[in-house]
């Protein structure tokens, strides 16, 4: 029962890291900022509301949330957190994982697309392609460490990643973990691909999808949002703090290290400006690079 | 030691790879010393210990020309000459990033390939090298602006001089020096010569394909 | 019923009942459903008989000596062609039913189903349509039970025309007609690589049939270009890139469930060409194996990203098609690099991949254009961006549909990720191996895999969300009305079809082993355990599916608990503040696929037409889009017009005068005579 553990944490502190990330920015500029429980808040009254729907939505529009949350929670069961393994683990089971994720937009973009309304359509276009050229980077990531770790199943994978692997292969650990910190900004909706800040629907991308859910569906997008900026904060972080430590030092190191990579996010956030449209493909084509040439050092 | 010489040498491609995908001079010119600096530290790795007296020496020197006296003249150039980007490039830079890839596993195929004296520390050292060549010819081949013209030429004496290290034993020291004493003069004539057509010629705005009016 | 009458059945039943649906012609009614019931008599009869040869193994063979030539037309089924026969006579059963109403239906309404605008004078007779499907089911049949040489050739010329006249069919327009052309020649140029292929591989050996063939000892010279050749000319009907051209036209000139059966079983038999090519010269080493995967990846990127580009729905699920082959090529070069290199582990995996995935496009792709089929004839257009709102008016159709677009796009928990888990699963395995080379095609296959799908799930989440979704764009979607019930119980079967594919293909991977074994001829027991492994593993992916199911069906309760007693309004869609929207300021199909268009504008062709604007304010501008094939644009269009340059200088030979053809008769017979006489 191990294994539910990191599933447990993720459910409990993935809010957290929102709030975390919002406090940040707010740290640098110079304003008190939100409590970091804000985001608990947010739920809670959300769940509490009823909910109002565009006559022009079918169940599709219905479905996207939940169906979405599904396949993120679905995706969290394959996680090891902290060097200790997932809930559920087998060969391929990073196949699976990105390919939930992949399910869970599509459906996100279907329910956008049952709106009708430019705005998402237009938000929906910018996240399948933006995403479409993250996958790539995303399984050559994967597929490194794989072969650097000769393990198929996440939980070996990150679980081999310790001081011995980091010691003989650093600077590759090193660009793969940048590469996937490129695709969890990007993935996340985070600057600069996108600002979940922004109230301009010319401009987002992520934010501009989900803009006639309410009550209860909107929930389950900022929870299912925040659960998956959890699960790829946690891979960037399963590689960055190696395993072999004993369960009480693992998880706690891994939410610490998940709480850095917020505040890190944050940081970039506030210091870097977002990238216009057309330059976010060459970003990932940059993470792409990153995770090649750390494929050239590990596969010598 | 072979660990850091590694993460030098993936600090030097990279800075290749930031050139060919930005826009902003002063990029250029920043990832320029950055890569001249890491150069010289390229030095200290050998597995020996620390190095004899004139190699610290070269070293030093070089930190020095290539971290602060190349950028702070390339910078005094834009600056006056007030422009900031590399505007309409004849490759674009995603393309541009996809090539130095396709150059970056060229240079691994010939570095591989490579009859070379003495031993090689790494063999990621002469790919390292070639491809530094290929990017600075590159950025020469496909940018207009004369700035990133004379960055290219930074980058390719940079990646002989990767070459240089890779091959210490076989290399003079006086040969190292002269090469840097060359590109040095080189590159204060061309810095001095830019400024000059650029105040004649205001429109010019440091685009090199304006110069082929001149070709008669 | 015995093995034999049951090839028997698959074969004549079609035939005979396309004959006699042509014969009762003079009634609508009776000519399509006797061929209908026919070739779905004959779908299911190749059904059984795939069945029971894949579950318990043997060969089934029939054979008829063919009058007095001392030619025996000997028919078998063996494991491969029985992996085979399982989607072709599946698909060819569910169309037949599904074109016996279809055709009705079309040709009472308005609009003709095949070309999707208002009839001329000549309308096309659906009896002719269901003779010609009888023939091309037929001929799919009998390419793979052909046991020798010659016959597979005959069989594979049969179905190819039986395609070409269909696409013929409706020849009152011009597209149609170029279509079938263009058809005819690519076709033909394929089949002139695969007449050298056997005539090369009959003079040596002596003999046609395939035990005969299979037995020579050939030279490495004389297998690389036979193995050229079989990978031309079967990857011309598979649709390769850049053999791929005369897919994306003669779809949409096809009546639906013709178009059905041609992209999800007809391009198949290229496949399996391919594959019986190996088993006859032997497996390919590492440069061909590699070449393989860098077809399919071609093949799968520029497929996907023109499949995107197209705003003709059947034009764009042709392009899937070719993207959708170029994973199974793609399948199949990581098995062979797999059996190249010695890693059974890969060379199996590989292998099975593709052929699952052969079976879920099958599948998946057939119930789209089905589904694509019933929205030309119910709102008489295929521009995607003239559809729209369709899921109120057809919920069916449209669940269906979106069954087909998950399948398609690969995602979980539908059974079209199990075949490109499958390959994923081969190309990790062998880069995990660290066998040094096998590196740079490994990685470059799990990259490529990963855009593929990354592209495929935007195109589809296009298809369904552009035609469904939303508003309608037009008054014809608006008021589209419901297929009749036969169209749409063939669309249910295909939808249920993937789920039983799913499990079916997770319980019983092990069954793939005779086919595998096949090809590859390695130790049957060492393939049966690799899948009976990689079985574990998809009965695993299916776990995470399952759960997936599950927690979503919770949080739908959870959801449905919370809103009930409260307030639940309903509202127009956000229109930021802007007051009188209409449905034709939604989102359009070509917009929502702009922006990668414009990524990857260089290699897709196509070109645009903008207006120049000049002063303050510009007068009416027009603005154009047309999507293009770079293949054709770059390569196609600038040879076959120099060769049509040359040939029209060489037009002075046809001069028109009997004199002088006489005169050509007799100067060839002199030369030929005096050639002889030497």
């Amino acid at each position: 029962m191990a294994g539910l553990v990191p599933i447990l944490l993720a459910l409990l502190l993935a809010p957290l890291l929102l709030g975390v990330i919002n406090r940040t920015k707010a740290f640098f500029a110079g304003r008190q900022g939100a409590p970091v429980w804000q985001p608990y808040h947010d739920l809670r009254r959300l769940l509490g509301k009823g909910a109002v729907y565009s006559r022009t939505t079918t169940w599709v529009f219905v479905a996207g949330p939940v169906v979405g949350l599904a396949s993120v929670l679905a995706a969290l069961s394959l996680l090891p957190l902290g060097g200790q393994p997932a809930f559920l683990s087998f060969t391929g089971d990073l196949v699976l994982m990105v390919c939930l994720l992949g399910l869970m937009r599509f459906v996100t973009v279907l329910a956008a697309l049952d709106t009708g309304s430019s705005f998402e359509g237009m938000g929906a276009s910018r996240e399948v392609t933006f995403s479409a050229l993250a996958e790539p980077p995303l399984f050559l990531a994967l597929a490194i460490l794989a072969r650097k770790t000769g393990s198929l199943s996440l939980t070996g994978i990150l679980g081999a990643i310790d001081h011995g692997l980091w010691l003989q292969a650093g600077p590759m650990l090193l660009l793969v973990a940048t590469a996937l910190f490129v695709i969890f900004l990007a993935e996340n909706a985070r600057i600069p691909v996108d600002d979940p800040n922004t109230h301009l629907e010319l401009t987002m991308i992520h934010e501009v999808m989900v803009l006639d859910h309410s009550g209860p569906d909107f929930a389950m997008i900022l929870y299912g949002a925040a659960l998956k900026l959890w699960l790829l904060g946690a891979l960037v972080v399963g590689i960055l703090v190696p395993a072999g430590s004993p369960w009480y030092v693992g998880w706690p190191a891994a939410v610490g290290g998940l709480v850095l990579v917020a505040v890190l996010t944050g940081v970039v956030e506030s210091t870097i400006a977002r990238l216009r449209m057309h330059k976010v493909p060459q970003l990932l084509v940059g993470s792409l690079i990153l995770a090649l040439l750390a494929m050239v050092l590990g596969a010598r | 030691m072979n660990m850091v010489l590694e993460a030098l040498l993936v600090f030097i491609v990279l800075t290749n790879l930031l050139m060919l995908g930005s826009s902003r001079l002063g990029v250029y010119i920043r990832a320029g010393a950055m890569q001249g600096v890491g150069l010289s530290f390229l030095f200290f790795t050998g597995e020996a210990g620390w190095p004899h007296s004139h190699i610290v020496l070269l070293a030093l020197v070089t930190m020095v020309v290539k971290g602060l006296v190349f950028p702070s003249l390339l910078f005094r150039t834009i600056r006056q000459a007030g422009v900031r980007r590399e505007m309409e490039p004849y490759v674009g830079f995603t393309a541009s990033l996809l090539a130095g890839v396709a150059a970056w596993g060229f240079a691994l195929w010939v570095g591989g390939r490579l009859p070379l004296p003495g031993v090689i520390r790494s063999d990621l050292l002469v790919p390292t090298a070639m491809f530094t060549i290929f990017t600075g010819l590159f950025l020469i081949v496909a940018r207009r602006n004369a700035i990133t013209q004379v960055l290219g030429y930074l980058v390719i004496e940079n990646g002989v001089f990767t070459f240089g290290v890779a091959v210490e034993a076989a290399t003079p020291f006086l040969v190292e020096m002269g090469i840097l004493l060359d590109i040095f003069v080189g590159v204060f004539v061309m810095v001095i010569t830019l400024f000059q057509i650029n105040r004649e010629i205001e429109e010019i705005h440091m685009d090199t394909s304006k110069l082929a009016a001149l070709k008669d | 019923m015995t093995a034999a009458s049951l090839i028997l059945a698959t074969v004549a039943l079609p035939l005979l009942g396309g004959i006699l649906g042509r014969l009762l012609g003079f009634h609508s009614w009776l000519a399509r459903w006797t061929a209908g019931l026919a070739g779905a008599a004959g779908g299911l009869a190749g059904l059984a008989l795939a069945g029971e040869l894949l579950w318990q193994g043997g060969r089934a063979a029939f054979e008829w000596p063919w009058f007095d030539t001392g030619y025996t037309l000997a028919l078998a089924v063996d494991p491969l062609s029985a992996f085979f026969l399982l989607p072709i006579s599946l698909l060819s059963a569910v169309t037949a039913v599904y074109g016996a109403s279809y055709l009705g239906a079309s040709h009472g309404g308005g609009h003709s189903p095949a070309a999707g605008s208002p009839h001329g004078a000549d309308p096309v007779n659906p009896a002719n349509v269901g003779l010609f499907a009888g023939f091309l089911q037929a001929g799919m049949a009998l390419v793979l039970l052909a046991q020798d040489g010659l016959g597979f050739l005959v069989a594979w010329e049969v179905m190819s025309l039986a395609a070409f006249f269909i696409i013929a069919l409706d020849d009152a327009q011009a597209e149609n007609r170029a279509a079938a052309w263009i058809y005819l020649v690519a076709s033909h140029i394929g089949a002139a690589f695969l007449l050298f292929f056997f005539l090369y591989l009959g003079m040596r050996a002596g003999d046609f049939s395939f035990e005969a063939l299979a037995g020579l000892a050939l030279s490495d010279r004389a297998r690389r270009a036979l193995t050229l050749a079989a990978v031309i000319g079967f990857g011309a009907k598979a649709g390769f890139v850049p053999l791929h051209v005369w897919l994306p036209d003669a779809h949409p000139a096809a009546p639906s469930h013709i178009s059905a059966l041609m992209s999800g079983a007809m391009t198949k038999t290229g496949i399996y060409g391919l594959l019986r090519a190996l088993t006859l010269v032997g497996l390919p080493g590492r440069p061909a194996a590699a070449a393989l995967i860098g077809l399919g990846l071609v093949s799968g990127i520029l497929g996907i990203v023109m499949a995107n580009a197209q705003r003709d729905l059947k034009r764009l699920l042709a392009y899937s098609t070719v993207e959708n082959l170029g994973i199974v090529a793609l399948g199949l070069g990581v098995g062979l690099w797999g059996a190249a290199t010695g890693q059974t582990v890969v060379a199996v995996l590989g292998l099975a991949g593709a052929l699952v995935h052969v079976l879920n496009h099958a599948l998946a792709k057939g119930l789209l254009f089905l589904a694509a089929g019933v929205l030309v004839q119910a709102t008489g257009t295929r521009q995607l961006d003239r559809l729209g709102g369709l899921l109120k008016r057809m919920p069916g159709v449209a669940g269906s549909a979106l069954t087909g677009a998950v399948a398609i796009a690969g995602l979980p928990p539908l059974n079209g990720f199990l075949g490109e888990f499958l390959i994923f699963l081969a190309a990790f395995t062998g880069l995990v191996s660290r066998h040094g080379e096998s590196t740079v095609p490994l990685t470059l296959a799990i990259m490529g895999l990963a855009l593929i799908g990354g592209l495929a799930a935007a195109c589809f989440a296009r298809v369904f969300g552009i035609a469904f979704l939303g508003e309608p764009r037009t008054a014809e979607a608006a008021e589209a009305a419901p297929p009749e019930a036969p169209m749409a119980l063939a669309m249910a079967l295909l939808a249920v079809g993937c789920v039983v594919a799913l499990l079916g293909v997770a319980w019983s991977l092990p069954v793939l082993g005779r086919v595998v074994t096949t090809v590859l001829r390695l130790n049957p027991l060492e393939i049966e355990l690799e899948l009976l492994k990689a079985g574990v593993l998809l009965r695993a992916v299916i776990a995470g599916g399952g759960l997936l199911v599950v927690l979503a069906g919770f949080l739908a309760v959870v959801r449905h608990q919370l809103l009930a007693g409260r307030e639940v309004g309903e509202t127009p869609t956000w229109d930021c503040g802007y007051a009188a929207p209409t449905p034709r300021m939604s989102y359009t199909g070509s917009s929502f696929a702009q922006p990668l268009n414009d990524l990857f504008g260089a290699v897709r062709g196509g070109g645009e037409e903008r207006p120049r604007l000049a002063g303050l304010f510009p007068a009416t501008a027009r603005f154009a889009s047309r999507p293009g094939d770079a293949c054709v644009e770059r390569f196609y269009e600038p040879v076959f017009r120099r060769v049509e340059t040359f040939f029209q200088s060489w037009r002075w030979v046809q001069s028109g005068r009997v004199q002088a053809y006489v005169l050509y008769i007799a100067l060839t017979l002199l030369f030929l005579l005096g050639w002889n006489l030497w």
